[in-house]
């Protein structure tokens, strides 16, 4: 097993006497070379399991174990892509791509040459002395996951790679990702909030709840590759992972709404054909 | 530009004012009298004003770097530690709004008239706004900087080089623009009362010896290397970090 987390809880305290219980005992295993999504709304604490599990934050109680170890700080086995990929804009491309592997004592030449694999894994490697403004959206998340990737990690953390970019783009880098998962065989756990990203690139989706965060339904996803987003089995199983997620929807409309607030189901279920299930 | 020259070269020759008070930019207003132009070019040949702007510009280069290195080292104390941003960073706010010639009698007494009472009022004038500029931008590295940097293996001293530091560029050269601009307004009134050697100490000469010639010269050098440091030096700097990091446009 390389993640384990038991028992996690998260509480973020806000002023004196109030606090936020975020993560409520979260159990979660997930297995060397298994590619999991975790689903759920805006809020509902992906960001902070992951964070826990990169070694960036600490659980207020329970244990996160990766590779048998317990997690008590970053280390370059778990590395992390951000939303915004986080590349640093005073390095070009080769500079950012090359800064784990220098800080590894390999030498300058060798960590060239493996951030040249890298970049050529994601197609980009006519663009090593391009800085990261003169890149598009996609081609920085792009650099960003070969910045990650050339380190060789146990896990890969991608924390909503994709949310920012436009469809076109995020098509073709989940079908990139897959045949970059395929080849490397590397153990990911990829955030996201949109149903069908996570139904495509994943073997298993998790779907959250909010307010406290709890793993609420797990989904195993049993199709061929490369995926079709038509395929019979992703369309019954967005299907049925809708109807998981409206229930959970309804409480937090009420929450924020009001009691008397009636969530209109249907009117999101048509939306959803056009916007790849991007909509909670 | 022209018309100043032309209204200051008529107001000269209406003999309002003395010569000695009011004298001629190119023309002189007798035979061979002096005009700021020629005594400009005189001190520039014979070394006076060259000399004076070398040990001007020298004691300005070390008081800055001076106060650079202390804004820096505090700058990163007030945002590394709580504590002293509670002390020294209350504190820094109010020695900021102190203007640097304040300083100098204190300095005097501590360091005698001389070389070192100025170097410290030149430092002391550039350290506050360093230090409050450089804080700033170590207080603001995005978090998203910091955690992708420590997840790639990255911590300590190295995290502060090649992180913190470069993230915080655009704060600490506008932090340098104005320090500079302190310290150059500081070297000024410190060198007209300081009396040891200068451009200032020059001005003072030129006021004892009643030659606003020589005043003007050196006012128009002043102007001319605050000019120069400005656009050629601070402003290409802080041009050239937004263009490669693609900042504003
Ligand atoms: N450092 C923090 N301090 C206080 N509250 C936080 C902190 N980080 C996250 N939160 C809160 O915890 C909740 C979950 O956040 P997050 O994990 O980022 O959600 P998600 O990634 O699922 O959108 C949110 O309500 C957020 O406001
Ligand atoms: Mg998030």
């Amino acid at each position: 097993m390389k993640v384990n987390l038991e028992q996690v809880n998260k509480t973020f305290s806000k002023g004196k006497d109030d606090s936020l219980h975020v993560l409520n005992d979260i159990d979660l295993k997930i297995e060397a070379g298994e590619f999991v999504s975790l689903l759920g709304p805006s809020g509902c604490g992906k960001t902070t399991i992951l964070n826990l599990i990169a070694g960036l934050d600490h659980p207020t109680s329970g244990e996160v174990i990766v590779n048998g170890e317990k997690v008590k700080k970053p280390g370059t086995d778990r590395v992390v892509v951000f939303q915004q990929g986080g590349l640093f804009p005073w390095m070009n491309v080769m500079d950012n791509v090359t800064y784990g592997l220098l800080l590894k004592k390999m030498s300058k030449k060798e960590a060239e040459e493996k951030a040249m694999e890298g970049l050529r894994m994601v197609h980009l490697g006519n663009f090593t002395q391009a800085f990261p403004h003169e890149l598009s959206g996609g081609m920085k998340q792009r650099v960003a996951i070969a910045r990650s990737l050339v380190m060789d990690p146990d896990v890969l953390l991608m924390d909503e790679p994709f949310a920012a970019l436009d469809e076109q783009t995020r098509i073709i880098l989940h079908q990139e990702l897959q045949e970059i998962w395929e080849q490397t065989g590397k153990t990911i756990v990829f955030i996201t909030h949109n149903i069908r990203e996570a139904l495509t690139l994943s073997e298993r989706v998790l779907l959250m709840s909010t307010r406290p965060g709890e793993i609420k339904r797990s989904f195993t996803v049993q199709a061929a590759r490369p995926r079709d987003p038509s395929d019979s089995v992703l369309v019954n199983l967005e299907k049925r992972v809708m109807g998981e997620l409206e229930e959970e929807m309804e409480k937090v409309l009420k929450e924020e709404f009001g009691d008397d607030y009636r969530f209109k189901t249907s009117a999101v279920r048509d939306r959803n054909r056009d916007h790849m299930g991007d909509h909670i | 530009m022209i018309v100043i020259v032309t209204i200051w070269e008529i107001i000269s020759k209406t003999n309002l004012f003395p010569t000695f008070m009011f004298p001629p930019l190119l023309i002189p207003n007798e035979p061979g009298g002096t005009t700021v132009l020629g005594t400009f070019v005189d001190g520039l040949i014979t070394g006076q004003i060259l000399e004076a702007t070398g040990v001007t510009l020298g004691r300005l280069l070390i008081g800055f770097s001076i106060a650079v290195v202390l804004g820096l080292t505090f700058g990163f104390l007030i945002a590394r530690y709580k504590w002293v941003d509670d002390t020294l960073g209350f504190f820094v706010t109010a020695l900021q709004s102190i203007p640097s010639i304040v300083w100098f009698p204190l300095a005097i007494v501590w360091f005698g008239l001389g070389n070192l009472a100025i170097l410290f009022i030149v430092a002391i004038g550039a350290t506050w706004t360093m230090t409050v500029n450089s804080s700033t931008g170590f207080k603001n590295v995005p978090s998203i900087y910091l955690n992708a940097a420590r997840t790639l293996g990255s911590s300590g001293t190295h995290l502060a080089r090649t992180v913190i530091l470069p993230a915080s560029v655009p704060h600490i050269i506008s932090g340098l623009r104005v320090a500079w601009a302190f310290a150059w307004r500081a070297i000024m009134a410190g060198e007209l009362f300081g009396a040891a050697g200068g451009l200032g100490y020059l001005l003072d000469m030129g006021r004892s010896l009643q030659s606003m010639d020589l005043v003007l010269s050196i006012m128009i050098v002043i102007g001319i290397i605050g000019t120069i440091m400005d656009n050629q030096v601070f402003l290409r700097m802080e041009r050239n970090v937004s263009r490669k990091w693609g900042l504003g446009t």
